[in-house]
């Protein structure tokens, strides 16, 4: 429960500049500059230089705490650690390969390795940047007015909605299995597992019927209206057009 | 008194065969608030989505004269205003205001209008301040709040309320039943909480197994252990409803 509680933070933390922008900016901001990070070549390295420091700007601007922002980027840890990390081993090397100790280390795996931990960590700290300073209803109604169809934005936010619902059912769920099973220590086996997941669908299931129900009660009858139309300002306006240029002008002469 | 619900001979079983409603006869007076009381399985919440046209069988359903067919839904459903037993499957959107305003945008409201109501729901239910919130953040008995909030800004002419007092705690209990006493519309609620009703209602129905067994004043059914006990119900002990002084006691 408090891990799903960890990754969707629905309250923005703390304030600043860029909380009170626009979400629509935000997500495009937040969205383009990995998008043209992992379009770089992974040789032009100032180019990434630049991109990490248009994201030290925004972590500025934003006043998030660093030891926050550190917590939170450990996300990619194990992504890391299970592919990257062992990439320099597996290339074949070639002329400009490295021998360390008997160990050869391939320059295309190598580089392999930083486009990949460099990419990663431009998108991951985007996304904290984006979901620490933006609530998960702003960034709803900030893809519904970047005219994202209403039923993906529907999708999303109800399984923001219930992502917390389901895992407590789930958690109640296992507890109640546990206590009758005096407690298995080790991986639970199959035989075991199925029955739980094979309940835990059918509640689900009729969970999502019951909402159904209740919101055809209230007259849905399967569109709905967008909500209340965002005003961009000024700062806005200089944010995104700032970004722009920034993003632009390192990818052409990256 | 025009009636506010009307049921005339209404039969229904359930897609397997199952007979959950027989001959289910009831008349609901404008502005009256009426219990609906009987054991798990005999057939309330059955009932309850007759009203406004989810379930559809054979018989008479009509609210306020119009009777509840597939080209008066959308008028069914703005006057009959369901709130459910579990507020978690009724607070669906991502902010408590967006659910409060889901109905009347729903009815295709002018956005001014539907910010008027979405604060007057949340007012009623004393969780004015609360609409940015996510559900998932509220106590059990703010949400059942902010539920019937839900139903009270399509502003309905009947509310239907399902077991609105299960697994609250004393104090929400309370609180949702002075909410649901101001309230100046015909309420009809679904219940096995006796003493709730009792203090709620003026009139109760009993149903066992899918039939209306019993009608009358609320005291009367209650203080009639023999007719409770027959159809699965049983007053909390130490409680005595008192026949006819319902209303001196308040």
């Amino acid at each position: 429960m408090s891990g799903t509680h960890h990754f969707l933070t629905d309250e923005r933390y703390g304030g600043s500049v860029l909380h009170d922008l626009d979400p629509r900016v935000k997500i495009i901001s937040m969205l383009s500059l990995p998008i043209v990070a992992v379009s770089t070549p992974a040789k032009s390295v100032w180019a990434f230089v630049a991109y990490g420091l248009i994201l030290a700007a925004c972590l500025g601007l934003s006043r998030l705490p660093l030891g926050y922002v550190a917590r939170r980027s450990l996300v990619i840890v194990p992504f890391v650690l299970a592919v990257a990390v062992f990439l320099p081993f597996f290339h074949d090397a070639g002329p400009g390969g490295y021998n360390i100790g008997g160990v050869r280390i391939s320059e295309t795996g190598t580089l392999v390795l930083w486009n990949t931990m460099v990419k990663a960590t431009i998108g991951v700290l985007s996304v904290i940047i984006l979901a620490s300073t933006t609530s998960f209803a702003e960034i709803i109604s900030g893809l519904e007015g970047l005219r994202v169809p209403r039923v993906f934005t529907l999708i999303l936010s109800f399984m923001y909605r219930y992502a917390f619902v389901l895992s407590e059912e789930f958690q109640r769920m296992r507890r109640a299995f546990m206590s009758r099973n005096g407690g298995v220590r080790n991986l639970w086996h199959a035989d075991m597992l199925g029955p739980l997941l094979g309940s835990f669908f059918l509640r689900s299931y009729d969970r999502g019927e019951r909402v159904h129900v209740a919101m055809t009660s209230r007259g849905y009858s399967g569109s709905m209206k967008v909500s209340a139309p965002h005003t961009a300002d000024t700062a806005d306006a200089v944010f995104l057009l700032t970004m722009a240029f920034l993003l632009l002008m390192i990818r052409i002469s990256a | 008194m025009n009636a506010a619900v009307l049921i005339k001979n209404l039969d229904y079983a359930y897609p397997d065969g199952t007979k959950a409603l027989n001959d289910v006869n009831l008349k609901v007076a404008e502005g009256e608030k009426i219990a609906i009381i009987g054991a798990n399985g005999a057939g309330k919440s059955t009932l309850l989505l007759h009203l406004n046209g989810i379930l559809q069988g054979d018989g008479v359903v009509e609210v306020l004269g119009t009777p509840v067919v597939d080209n008066h839904f959308r008028e069914i459903r703005q006057r009959v205003g369901i709130v459910f037993q579990d507020p978690d499957d009724q607070l669906f959107m991502t902010t408590v205001a967006q659910d409060v305003a889901f109905g009347p945008t729903n009815q295709g409201l002018p956005t001014a209008e539907i910010a008027e109501r979405v604060h007057d729901a949340l007012t009623a239910v004393g969780m004015n301040g609360h609409g940015h919130r996510t559900a998932h953040h509220l106590s059990f008995g703010q949400k059942k709040r902010v539920a019937t909030a839900t139903v009270l800004s399509m502003q309905p002419d009947v509310l239907v309320l399902d077991e609105p007092s299960s697994n609250l705690d004393p104090r929400a209990r309370r609180h949702l039943m002075e909410i649901l006493q101001s309230l100046h519309v015909t309420t009809i609620v679904v219940t096995h909480d006796l003493p709730y009703a009792y203090e709620l209602c003026d009139r109760a129905v009993i149903m066992s197994d899918g039939k209306i067994v019993a009608d009358g004043p609320i005291g009367k059914i209650l203080s009639d252990e023999e007719l409770l006990l027959t159809n699965g119900l049983e007053l909390p002990h130490g409680f005595f409803p008192v026949v006819g002084g319902k209303k001196e006691r308040r």
